[in-house]
């Protein structure tokens, strides 16, 4: 009887200490990045920071909003190509597939989310800057355009999985519903059961907007990097991500902060992130039955 | 007037033989009541009416079934006009998450019907046909999910008028639901009758009775006995049926 005491509350200590770990490595994570970044955006001035078009680090001029705007473009730009044809291969691989191609596709799908970015910046860097160059007669391929194309194929299987899942938890009687009304089979799908997975497919789209904006390695080697306000879809730009990467390396002193306080801005970006979809999961509860 | 006719009919499931040589006849504006224990093939009859069955993988029909003297399983059937035509409403009522406007317009609108004024209309009619205009026209615009369960299938009963159906199944529509919202829907069934072809499945033999001009009663995958349901409940002509409504088995 005391033994078996004793065995339980030091289980409830190992799983508590083990929950901890995780817990306390994102508080070590806010604590390094306010405390570093913090001061610095007060030493260079809140709006002057965040607003300030310049980022010359010699000077002790640092702006971030080229990197904002950068980072913002880059992923809208990645979501308005990504979303639609990953919305329509997850219909396709929850309503069309043929059972013999299924596994293929789906197996095909998760193995996209295992290679590693900077594989995928390779495949940007070998094959689609020359590609863009050429296409579009330009003296770089590295633009806004590379990084989104190649950012929405690497967001894919994030939405393919999260959307594919949502529109199989929607209920069959759904399906049948339309069915008995007359309808066919894709008016049942894309006018019923689509719009029955909506909170979902939302959730899949924010997920993927979260790790569009984080990612660093491939965008590096595709979108040119110049710390200038973007100018369009065929001029380069650089992301928060990769203003932090790049200089990271040499900076000391007030630009090292600088590129810190560029974490905590990108830290917030995917901290609103998380809330929204926490908010949408809460919805999806609410309204589902 | 014959509205369906079943002849000769049998339907596989894989290797279970789920329906055995079936013939029957369902009169034009009648209630036609399938009764039978569970497993009985009650459902799978119905849903062969409508070719929902085509959903079930292994399902294998021989026979004839004719809507209006034209044979449903024809090649050249069409499955989604057919489905027009044959209206379903399904044990577990099923609404859309969507308006109730929404879900009644939805049929219309999937036969093309684009025009306001005209959905407006198709949905008022039948949210009264369906006896729930009242409880329900101050807030078409709410999702359907947030009504009564009596509601929703009343609510479904007027979605599947909506595409103005000329036969409607029913499959056990008042199991999930009380007494009071069984009792709605049977008054509306009887009121239904004079513009519609009706064939119900019931597990509630008193319904049956309250409602069905006629009754059929399977067992184990054959139809036992046919006929005009007071006779059916008074004088039933097989010892099985008397066994059943009786209540000694079932």
């Amino acid at each position: 009887m005391k033994s078996n005491y004793i065995r339980e509350t030091v289980m409830k200590v190992i799983f508590f200490i083990a929950a901890c770990a995780s817990i306390f490595a994102v508080i070590l994570i806010c604590v390094f990045l306010f405390a570093n970044g913090i001061p610095a955006m007060g030493e260079i001035g809140f709006f002057k920071f965040l607003l300030g078009t310049e980022w010359r680090p010699s000077n002790d001029i640092y702006g971030i909003l080229p990197m904002i705007l950068g980072s913002i473009y880059v992923t809208a730009g990645a979501i308005v190509i990504g979303v639609p044809i990953a919305l329509l291969t997850a219909i396709f691989l929850a309503y069309f597939c043929p059972k013999k191609i299924y596994k293929f596709c789906k197996s095909g799908i998760n193995l996209m989310a295992g290679i590693p970015s900077v594989v995928y910046g390779f495949f940007g860097l070998v094959l689609m800057v020359p590609m863009i160059k050429s296409i579009f007669n330009i003296r770089s391929g590295s633009t806004m355009l590379t990084a989104a194309i190649l950012l929405a194929i690497m967001v894919l299987p994030t939405i393919v999985g999260v959307t594919e899942a949502s529109l199989e938890s929607v209920p069959q009687s759904y399906y049948e519903g339309a069915l008995a009304l007359g309808a066919t089979h894709s008016q049942s799908v894309f006018f019923t059961m689509v719009p029955a997975a909506k909170s979902g497919i939302v959730t899949g789209v924010v997920l993927g907007i979260g790790r569009v904006i984080g990612e660093t390695m491939a965008v590096i080697m595709v979108a040119g990097n110049q710390a200038v306000m973007p100018e369009g879809l065929l001029s380069g730009v650089r992301t928060m991500t990769a203003n932090i990467v790049l200089e990271m390396g040499y900076a000391s002193g007030l630009h090292r902060e600088a590129l810190i306080a560029t974490g905590v801005v990108l830290f917030v970006f995917i901290l609103i992130i998380n809330l929204i979809v926490a908010a949408l999961k809460k919805g999806a509860i609410q309204h589902g039955d | 007037m014959d509205k369906i006719t079943v002849e000769n009919m049998n339907l596989h499931y894989g290797d279970f033989h789920a329906l055995k040589n079936v013939n029957l006849n369902m009169g034009e504006k009648e209630i036609t009541a399938f009764i039978g224990p569970s497993g009985c093939g009650k459902s799978t009859l119905l849903k062969s009416l409508n070719r929902m069955n085509d959903l079930v993988p292994g399902c294998k029909i021989d026979g004839k079934i004719c809507l209006d003297g034209e044979d449903i399983y024809d090649k050249k059937m069409d499955v989604n006009r057919l489905r027009k035509r044959v209206g379903m409403v399904f044990q577990k009522p099923n609404p859309f998450p969507m308006s109730i406007y929404d879900n009644i317009a939805y049929g219309p609108r999937t036969h093309g019907v684009r025009n306001k004024a005209k959905l407006d209309e198709i949905v008022e009619r039948s949210l009264r046909q369906a006896a729930i205009w009242d409880e329900v026209k101050d807030r078409l615009k709410k999702s359907a999910l947030g009504i009564s369960g009596g509601q929703q299938q009343r609510l479904c009963i007027a979605r599947a008028l909506a595409v103005e159906p000329e036969v409607l199944l029913m499959d056990e529509p008042t199991s999930a639901l009380d007494p009071i919202s069984t009792s709605k829907i049977e008054d509306l069934a009887i009121e239904l009758k004079k513009d519609y072809t009706i064939v119900i499945v019931t597990h509630n033999m008193q319904q049956a009775a309250r409602i069905a001009d006629k009754t059929a009663f399977f067992l184990l995958g054959q139809m036992i006995e046919y006929g005009n349901t007071e006779k059916m409940f008074s004088m039933p002509e097989d010892p099985r049926t008397e066994d059943y409504i009786t209540g000694r088995f079932g």
